[in-house]
């Protein structure tokens, strides 16, 4: 152990600064204690009975007066004197920065809150909402009480927060996209899961966000565009909610110059509010194409307002209706798909007879059962539509089943099944290993924030799947539709032509999909022997 | 109008006073002619009410030094005999008008800085500022100290101030702002003013030249001189705003090295406790953190008022303290903006573009982002008899902030 | 009454993202204005008082 005195002539630094040089001495290994002092007579005796101050260096300390800086430093005899070799270094400011990073990084630290937010950018016009459920409706009203739209992605708000939350959203002139809502297109900006699409004639009002991006990649896909797609959240045609959102966006719609078209996509509104909703479509000054999936009966709406169920159906109106020049992209003819079904029914073991969707997009498992009810053919889910069957286990598939993968229990603590395949991958797996399994139905969804590669994702599985099921002795037939563009970053040619490069039936919409399905789940009904 | 908008109205006009005062220094004197309610055997401290039991040991040895000074106690042991006996009483400085530091002990002899608020007209007292008895050091030379303030220096300061006809302050602090000060931790320039402004007077008043002299010597060299006067300052600058109905702001934070307290303008009378935390910081040499006491003295009043660890943005010296890098300092000061209700007009930080000292803590604020208000503070040895070990940053607890809030939803909802 | 919303589809939106950074991010790759707000739950976590502060501020 030895102490040792530093002496710097002529130096001053902050009393402060010193401590700080004090500490960071102290902290070096070996060192027991240090001190940085200016040499006044009051310091030079604190250092003094110290102990500091005797032997080596005494005449450099006992001439130190108080216009020079005193380092007293005690430890293992390497350690201290390592700090010796080098007292400059110890009085180095810790790396300052320039004043222009200073600045920046003042401005760049980030608001905590939608308040300060708005004191950065008074201009800002959409808040973004994607907190826990239970935050959400307090930051949505923090919001609109700012005077901001909301894009509201969050789930699990109740009825009642979202009736007075859109309430005070009309009473402002705002709207409330939500809650439940993934994906919206303002201005041009896509906002959630959204798939990079041209900008055109054709607004959309959709309570679905899968069911948007599937509508405006077909219209993108056919050379027509997208003015808006407005999201409304799942509820909004709900008589408990009367569509508040649904008619502040058939009126900014309406008002837009850019719209030439207005298509609302949703499922088979409460029936005061699809009174309220046709009431506000009679009076449209612009054409309406008004899709409920899964509707069994065209709501009357007039002359302006055409009906579809079916996202297809919709998007051909709607590109119709809006003058839109360009080809609409043909659909396989019945024939040819009923061929193809039959051909690979054939290949099939008696036993096999059961179709599995496994969807990402809920609507699309949605949609797919309106297909299948349409046909007459009954399915388990666990989002069952009237006419359907629940799963008991949304876990475990029972004969023909089609499963939304997004849905609550599945979702929980988990990302989303379009940015993460996990759990799709495993179910992909199950199905694959049960011999009464014919068919498997997938839905790909590409665009900002899904995976980058939905379809390299699952290929191994289904491959895998399918040798297995070889191994048995079984066909198994893969299904799917992609949705997305070609502007998308994973590349719609892309990824359509990897799924068909392994062996998958690949259409260009859910409804096409599900109908090929159909087809084959048809033609394995006739074969002899089979239930 | 809604509750909401109750509070807002009520937090604009607790910010409307605030921003409103003006700080005039007209007088130093004894504690007994000017300190409402001061009487003999009576030790006003620092922070919340607390008794002997509970008294952390640095203010006990200032409790035990102020016996000495005034006479009450023969010795250390005898003054502590009669504390005990009940001979002496103890109440919080914030109940007579007054602030003091760390330990902060007043007694009927003990002069003091006396600040008045020319735009409500109300005054608050501060002790004298120094490095041994306010630090529990009850040893004779931390009590000739005293004594010498009490009959040399504060009498001199005392004609001097009443010869300017008062000392005008906040151009004064405005300055010091300017110039690095942060009015509580680094009074260097603001003292260096005052004393530049108070050595003619002294010389023309034509007192004893062994008083002028000293005096000259003790302003001149003083680095905390300043610190007294700002306090009494802030604390005159808060006062009006006590006592708004539904104000969630705080009127001022104060502990006593066992307890830090609040007050909450909408809550008047009422103190909301909670541990005296830790100080973090740097230590001088010889100390070791197990030597520090709690943190202790009225001195927050200068951040309750927007000063201090409000304006840490624009005092370089004293960033050292929080760690040393300018972007924490903007860091602090835009929390302590997020956490406040609005912004001082007369104080800026030049190093931040002359931005206005965040002013008004909200209470409410505080809660909902979990953001404590920055102090920055000296240290004191758990002991009693020592002065000054070190000083660094403390952080309220946040249980003072949440008690004030659920006593506040109580009152104002039902 | 003023309709902000109709004004908003007229222009270029400006957002403030609330929660999940990859929403704010994609848009601001897109080349829109965002403000990314660095949210944490109200009163550190506390339901109470965050019902609480939900009827003062």
């Amino acid at each position: 152990m030895i102490k040792l005195t530093i002496v710097r002539k002529n130096r001053y630094f902050d009393s402060v600064f010193l401590m700080q040089v004090a500490k960071r001495i102290t902290a070096v290994p070996g060192v027991r204690d240090a001190s940085a002092l200016l040499a006044t007579p009051a310091n030079k005796k604190v250092l003094t009975e110290l102990g500091f101050g005797h032997g080596e260096r005494e005449a450099d300390f006992d001439a130190a007066g108080p216009n020079d800086l005193v380092i007293a430093v005690e430890g293992e005899e390497a350690a201290v004197r390592g700090v010796a070799s080098d007292p400059e270094a110890w009085l180095q400011r810790p790396a300052a920065r320039d004043e222009s990073t200073l600045a920046a990084g003042a401005a760049q630290r980030e608001p905590r809150s939608i308040r300060e937010a708005v004191e950065a950018r008074p201009d800002s016009s959409v808040a973004v909402i994607s907190v826990p459920g239970e935050h959400a409706a307090r930051e949505a009203r923090a919001a609109l009480d700012q005077g901001l739209n909301v894009f509201l992605f969050s789930s699990n708000v109740s009825v009642e927060d979202e009736r007075a939350l859109k309430e005070a959203a009309r009473g402002r002139g705002l709207i409330v996209m939500g809650p439940d809502c993934g994906t919206a297109f303002l201005c041009g900006a896509g906002i959630g899961f959204a798939n990079a699409v041209r900008r055109g004639p054709i607004g959309i009002v959709g309570s679905s966000g899968t069911g948007m991006q599937e509508f405006a990649s077909l219209v993108h896909a056919a050379g027509s565009g997208i003015s808006h797609g407005i999201g409304t959240g799942s509820r909004d045609l709900s008589d408990a909610i009367g569509g508040i959102s649904t008619l502040t966006a058939v009126e900014a719609l309406e008002a837009d110059p850019g719209t030439a078209l207005i298509a609302i996509l949703s499922k088979p509104p409460g029936e005061q509010a699809a009174r309220i909703l046709m009431e506000r479509l009679g009076t449209c000054r612009k054409p309406v194409v008004l899709c409920l999936l899964g509707a069994s009966t065209a709501p009357a709406g007039g002359r302006r307002v055409l009906a579809a169920s079916l996202i297809d159906d919709a998007v051909e109106l709607a590109l119709r209706q809006s003058g839109h020049a360009g080809t609409v992209q043909p659909r396989p003819l019945a024939e040819t798909l009923r061929a193809m079904a039959a051909s690979e029914a054939a290949k099939m073991k008696p036993g096999q007879r059961h179709v599995r969707g496994l969807f990402a997009g809920g609507t699309f498992c949605y949609q797919s059962q309106a297909i299948f009810r349409g046909a007459g053919l009954v399915v388990h889910s666990n989002s069952p539509m009237a006419g359907m069957k629940a799963l008991a286990d949304p876990r475990v598939s029972r004969e023909s089943s089609f499963v939304d993968m997004g849905a609550e229990t599945f979702v929980e603590g988990r990302p989303h099944p379009m940015i993460d395949a996990t759990l799709r991958r495993r179910r992909l797996e199950q199905e694959g290993n049960d011999p009464t399994v014919a068919v498997i139905l997938l839905d790909f969804i590409l665009g900002a924030i899904s995976s980058r590669d939905p379809v390299g994702d699952l290929v191994p599985a289904i491959r895998a799947a399918r040798d297995s099921a070889h191994r048995r002795g079984d066909h198994l037939c893969f299904v799917a539709s992609v949705c997305g563009t070609d502007e998308d970053a994973q590349g719609l040619a892309a990824q359509r032509g990897t799924l068909s490069d392994a062996g998958v039936f690949v259409f260009s919409s859910n409804a096409q999909a599900a109908d090929f399905c159909r087809y084959v789940s048809q033609h394995l009904s006739l074969r002899k022997g089979s239930r | 109008m809604s509750l909401k908008e109750k509070i807002e109205a009520a937090n604009a006009e607790t910010l409307r006073r605030i921003t409103a005062a003006d700080p005039v220094l007209v007088d130093v004197a004894p504690a007994a002619e000017v300190i409402p309610g001061m009487r003999d055997r009576l030790i006003l401290h620092s922070g919340p009410p607390i008794d002997w039991a509970r008294m952390c040991g640095a203010q006990r040895g200032a409790a035990i030094g102020m016996c000495l000074f005034e006479g009450w106690a023969r010795d250390a042991s005898d003054a502590e005999s009669r504390i005990r006996a009940g001979e002496i009483t103890f109440e919080p400085n914030h109940h007579h008008s007054a602030v003091g530091p760390m330990a902060g002990t007043i007694t009927s002899n003990m002069w003091v800085w006396v600040v008045e608020n020319k735009a409500f007209g109300n005054r608050a007292y501060c002790r004298q500022v120094e490095s041994f008895q306010q630090f529990g050091d009850y040893s004779k030379n931390a009590l000739d100290t005293v004594r010498t303030w009490r009959d040399v220096w504060a009498p001199a300061l005392r004609a001097a101030v009443r010869k300017m006809g008062g000392v005008p302050l906040k151009q004064m602090v405005a300055r010091a702002l300017m110039m690095g000060d942060e009015m509580h931790n680094r009074v260097v320039a603001s003292s260096s003013i005052f004393s530049n402004a108070v050595a003619p007077v002294l010389v023309e008043l034509g007192l004893p030249r062994e008083q002028v002299v000293p005096t000259l010597y003790y302003t001149g060299n003083h680095a905390f001189l300043f610190l007294g006067i700002s306090m009494a300052a802030a604390k005159a600058s808060l006062d009006p705003a006590r006592g708004v109905e539904a104000s969630s702001v705080v009127t001022a934070m104060a502990r006593n090295g066992t307890d830090f307290g609040i007050q909450v303008s909408g809550l008047d009378g009422e103190w909301f406790t909670a541990p005296a935390p830790r100080v973090s910081g740097l230590l001088l040499p010889g100390w070791k953190e197990e030597d520090a006491g709690l943190d202790m003295g009225d001195s927050a009043i200068t951040e309750s008022n927007g000063w201090g660890g409000f304006v840490i943005g624009g005092a370089p010296g004293i960033l050292s303290f929080t760690g040393g890098t300018a972007e924490q300092a903007l860091a602090y000061s835009r929390d302590m903006r997020s956490i406040s209700v609005g912004r001082s007009p007369d104080y800026l930080m030049p190093a931040l573009n002359f931005e206005g000292a965040a002013v008004g803590i909200d209470i409410r604020k505080v809660v909902q982002t979990g953001l404590v208000p920055v102090i920055d503070t000296a240290i004191a040895h758990k002991e009693p008899g020592h002065g000054i070990i070190g000083g660094g940053i403390v952080r309220p607890p946040l249980e003072c902030f949440t008690k004030a809030v659920k006593r506040f939803a109580e009152k104002y909802k039902g | 009454m003023a309709e902000p919303f109709k004004e908003l589809l007229a222009g270029k939106p400006v957002f403030i993202n609330v929660g999940v950074r990859e929403f704010g991010e994609t848009l601001r790759r897109a080349g829109y204005d965002v403000v990314l707000v660095d949210w944490s739950p109200p009163a550190g976590g506390d339901a109470e008082m965050a019902s609480l502060l939900d009827e003062l501020l």
